[in-house]
C-alpha cells in the first residue's frame, strides 16, 4: 500500500508539474465545449438564396415578401438573368435560386397549376434539402390563401418531444460533447504518460525500483482519470450554470459510471502506448485510435444509420455506450437498471484492454 | 552589395542535405506513416460508411389502443413504411422505458377512440411522440411519422381536401449531385482533415521533439540558417501531404465513386495553398510551446477540431451564433473546404478558388512570420 501511495502521489505531480501542461490539460477542454456547443448545429439557418421573378405580379411578389419576412432566411439576393444564377450558385454566394417563370402570375390567376423552380447547390446537399423543406412550406402558405377552397386540414397528429421539448441542439451537444472531450484528452494524457518516461529513460528506473508491474500500472492510470473525473465536474457545472441544459439523472450513477468508462479508455491508451516506442508513436497511435471511437459514437450520425457489419464491428466501440448513458443522465433521468444495460459492455472492453497491456508489459520488461 | 542578414541565407545544396536528412526520418518512423497513410484509410471508411446524414429507418414504438379496422390499416401503413421499423406495443409505459434505454426513438400512439371517431365521420387524431435528445432524428420522425399518417388517410378518402392538387407546387434540382450523396462532401472533406493534420499536428510534434531533445540548439550552432531550416522541414510535410491528399483522391473516386469533376491542376494548387499555412501553424505551435504533449493538444485545439468542426465542412456556418461565425474567418480550413468540394463535385470555377487561395496563401504567410519570430527569439 505504502508504494502505491507513493507512485500513485509521483504520477499526480508529473501531471501538473509543468504549469503548461497544467493549463493545457484544463482549459483547451473548456473553450472547446463553449464554442463547439453552440457551433455543431445540424440546422440551417441565416441561408443567403437568390431570386429571378420573371413574373412579377401580384403572386410572386406575395412569395418574394413571405420569403423576405422568413426567420431562417438572411438575405434574397435580385437576380436578374439565368447567368447570374448560374454565377450566384457556382461561386456559393447562394444555397438556392428561385426561379417564377413569366406566366406564373398569369396561371395563378386563371386557376391552373403554378410552379415554381428551385436551383440548389448539392455540393451541400445536406443543408440544401432543408432549404427546400422551408421553401416548400412557403409556397404551401401562399398556395393557401389564394382559394379558400383548397386550405388545407388541420393536421390530423399532435407532436409531442419529450425530453428535450424545443428540439434544443445545444440539449443534444453538450452531453456528446462531454463523451467526445473526455475521450480525446483521456487517451492522449494515457497514451503520453508512459512514452514520455520511456522516451527520457526513466520507464527504466521505475522497472528496476522495488514496484512491482501492477502497481506502476495503477500508477499510471491515476492521472487520466483525475484529469477525466474533474473535466466531468467542470462539464456538469457549466451544463447547469452557463448552458442551462438539465442533469434529470443521479450524479452518483454519473461519476461510477464515468469512472468505469475513464478506465476502459485507459485501457486502450495503455495499449497504444505498450506497443509505442516514443512520445510522438503514442500520441499518432492514440490519436488514431481516437478518431473511429469518436466518430463512431453516434454523436455525428446514428449509429443506426451505419451499415449492419459496421453496427457489429462498432459493439467494441465504449463511447458508444457511454453516449448513451450521457444523454439519459441528462435528459432522460435514466433509471439505474438502463444505465447498467450499457455499462457492462464497457467493463468488459475495460477488463480485455487493461489486461493485455499488463500482459505486455510484462512480456517487455522480460 | 549588401549581405542578407544570416537568417535568411539559403543554400540549396545545404537545403537538400537537410531535406534528405528529414526525409530519412520520415521514412523510417512508423508513426509518420500511420498518419500519413492509414489516418486517411480510417477518415474515407468512416466518412463512407460509419457517418451518413442521409436518411434511414428510424425505430420506432408503435401503441394501438384500439383494435378496430382502421386502426388495424394505420398500423398496417406504419408497418409497410420504408421509413421505420415497427415495434408493436399495447402501453405508453412499456415504449416510454425503451425511449429511456435509446432503443426507440419515437413512438405512435393510435388512441382508443380512433375507430370511433372514424366511424362518427370526425377526423382522428394520433399522438406523435419523439425522442428530443435526438433533435435532427425527432424532426425525421415526426415529419415522416406525420406523412405515412397523411398518406394513409388521403388514401381512405378521410381528407377531401387534400386529395387535389395544390395550387403552387415547387419544382427542385439539386446541381453537382442530384442523387444527393452526402458522401459527396464527407469525402471531400475529410482529406480537408487529413491534410490538417499531416501540416499541424504531425509538423508540430517533431519539431517539439527537436526542441525537447536539445537536437535544435545543436542544429541552430552550425551555418543553417533559419530559413534553411524551416525550408528543409516544410518540403518533406508538403510532399508529404500531397501525398495522402492524392490517395484519399484516388480511393474516394474509385471506392466511394466521388465524382470528379475539376482539373488535376486545380486540386493541386488548391492543396497546395492550404498545407503552407497548415505548415507554418505547426511550426509557430512547436516553436512557441517546445514541448510535444502541450504542442499536441494546441495542434489538435488549433488545427484538428476546427479544421473538423468550424470549417463548414459537417455544420453550416451560417446557422452559428455571430460571435463563432466571426471566429470560422481565422480558421484557414473554411477557405478550403468550399474549393475542394467544388473541384471534386462542380468542377473547375476559378472565380471562387483564386479568392479564396489568396487567403490561405495570406494566413500562410502570416504563420511563417510569427514561427521565424518565435524561434530567434527564443534563440536569443
Amino acid at each position: 500500500m505504502g508504494r502505491l501511495r507513493a507512485i500513485t502521489i509521483k504520477e499526480i505531480w508529473a501531471l501538473i508539474r509543468d504549469p503548461r501542461s497544467r493549463i493545457t490539460l484544463f482549459i483547451p477542454p473548456l473553450i472547446q465545449l463553449l464554442i463547439f456547443s453552440y457551433a455543431a448545429t445540424l440546422e440551417v439557418d441565416n441561408i443567403d438564396v437568390g431570386l429571378l421573378d420573371m413574373s412579377a405580379g401580384v403572386h410572386s411578389s406575395e412569395f418574394a415578401s413571405r420569403l423576405a419576412g422568413s426567420p431562417n432566411f438572411r438575405t434574397i439576393k435580385r437576380l436578374q438573368s439565368p447567368g447570374e444564377l448560374r454565377a450566384a450558385i457556382d461561386r456559393q454566394e447562394v444555397i438556392a435560386a428561385i426561379v417564377i417563370e413569366a406566366d406564373f402570375d398569369r396561371r395563378v390567376e386563371s386557376g391552373q397549376p403554378a410552379t415554381i423552380g428551385v436551383v440548389l447547390d448539392g455540393r451541400r446537399s445536406n443543408a440544401a434539402q432543408i432549404v427546400a423543406s422551408y421553401l416548400q412550406d412557403i409556397a404551401t402558405s401562399v398556395g393557401a390563401d389564394i382559394g379558400p377552397l383548397s386550405r388545407a386540414p388541420p393536421g390530423g397528429s399532435v407532436v409531442t418531444n419529450w425530453f428535450n421539448p424545443s428540439l434544443d441542439f445545444v440539449w443534444f451537444n453538450l452531453p456528446g460533447l462531454l463523451v467526445l472531450i473526455v475521450s480525446v484528452t483521456g487517451l492522449s494524457v494515457t497514451a503520453q504518460s508512459v512514452s514520455r518516461e520511456r522516451e527520457l529513460g526513466t520507464f527504466d528506473q521505475l522497472m528496476v525500483s522495488p514496484l512491482r508491474t501492477h502497481e506502476i500500472l495503477i500508477g499510471k492510470m491515476i492521472p487520466p482519470l483525475i484529469v477525466g473525473l474533474i473535466n466531468g465536474i467542470i462539464y456538469l457545472l457549466a451544463a447547469r450554470l452557463i448552458f442551462g441544459v438539465p442533469f434529470t439523472g443521479s450524479v452518483a450513477l454519473f461519476f461510477f459510471a464515468l469512472t468505469v468508462y475513464m478506465l476502459a479508455l485507459i485501457g486502450v491508451g495503455m495499449l497504444v502506448s505498450s506497443i509505442s516506442q516514443t512520445q510522438q508513436q503514442a500520441f499518432l497511435g492514440s490519436f488514431l485510435a481516437t478518431v473511429p471511437v469518436v466518430m463512431l459514437s453516434g454523436f455525428s450520425s446514428p449509429v443506426e444509420n451505419m451499415p449492419g457489419w459496421l453496427q457489429i464491428a462498432n459493439l467494441v466501440n465504449p463511447a458508444q455506450y457511454f453516449l448513451v448513458i450521457s444523454h439519459g443522465l441528462f435528459l432522460k433521468a435514466m433509471p439505474v437498471g438502463a444505465v447498467l444495460a450499457q455499462l457492462w459492455p464497457i467493463v468488459i472492453i475495460g477488463c480485455v484492454t487493461l489486461a493485455t497491456s499488463a500482459w505486455l508489459f510484462r512480456a517487455r520488461m522480460e | 552589395m549588401t549581405r542578407p542578414p544570416t537568417f535568411l541565407r539559403f543554400d540549396l545544396r545545404r537545403v537538400s542535405a537537410l531535406v534528405v536528412k528529414e526525409s530519412v526520418q520520415i521514412v523510417r518512423d512508423p508513426s509518420t506513416f500511420l498518419i500519413a497513410f492509414v489516418l486517411p484509410l480510417i477518415l474515407l471508411f468512416i466518412f463512407g460508411y460509419g457517418v451518413s446524414l442521409d436518411a434511414s429507418r428510424i425505430r420506432i414504438g408503435l401503441v394501438l389502443e384500439d383494435d378496430s379496422a382502421p386502426a388495424l390499416s394505420l398500423a398496417q401503413a406504419y408497418q409497410n413504411s420504408d421509413y421505420f421499423d415497427v415495434d408493436m406495443a399495447r402501453s405508453v409505459a412499456v415504449v416510454r422505458d425503451r425511449m429511456v434505454a435509446g432503443d426507440l426513438r419515437a413512438m405512435v400512439v393510435i388512441p382508443s377512440d380512433f375507430g370511433a371517431a372514424v366511424q362518427r365521420g370526425e377526423r382522428p387524431v394520433i399522438q406523435i411522440i419523439t425522442d428530443g435528445s435526438q433533435p435532427n432524428t425527432a424532426n425525421f420522425a415526426a415529419g415522416y411519422a406525420e406523412g405515412v399518417r397523411a398518406n394513409w388517410a388521403a388514401a381512405e378518402n378521410l381528407e377531401s381536401g387534400r386529395a387535389q392538387a395544390p395550387p403552387i407546387s415547387l419544382a427542385t434540382r439539386y446541381w453537382f449531385n442530384p442523387e444527393l450523396k452526402s458522401r459527396y462532401f464527407l469525402v471531400p472533406g475529410s482529406i480537408a482533415i487529413v491534410m490538417t493534420m499531416i501540416g499541424t499536428l504531425l509538423t508540430s510534434l517533431v519539431v517539439a521533439r527537436e526542441w525537447e531533445r536539445g537536437t535544435m540548439e545543436a542544429l541552430m550552432a552550425t551555418p543553417v540558417s533559419m530559413a534553411e531550416f524551416i525550408a528543409s522541414k516544410i518540403v518533406p510535410y508538403f510532399v508529404l501531404g500531397l501525398g495522402s491528399m492524392a490517395l484519399c483522391t484516388v480511393l474516394g473516386i474509385t471506392v466511394f465513386g466521388v465524382p470528379f469533376r475539376g482539373s488535376i491542376l486545380a486540386l493541386l494548387a488548391i492543396s497546395s495553398a492550404f498545407l503552407l499555412p497548415a505548415l507554418g501553424l505547426g511550426l509557430f505551435i512547436s516553436a512557441a510551446t517546445k514541448n510535444q504533449f502541450v504542442a499536441s493538444q494546441i495542434a489538435l485545439l488549433t488545427g484538428f477540431l476546427p479544421a473538423f468542426l468550424l470549417s463548414g465542412f459537417l455544420f453550416e456556418i451560417s446557422s452559428m451564433p455571430w460571435p463563432i461565425q466571426m471566429l470560422t474567418y481565422i480558421v484557414p480550413a473554411r477557405y478550403l473546404i468550399p474549393p475542394l468540394q467544388t473541384v471534386f463535385v462542380a468542377g473547375d470555377i476559378w472565380s471562387l478558388f483564386l479568392p479564396n487561395i489568396v487567403i490561405m496563401l495570406g494566413f500562410g504567410v502570416a504563420f511563417f512570420a510569427l514561427s521565424f519570430r518565435a524561434t530567434r527569439r527564443s534563440l536569443d
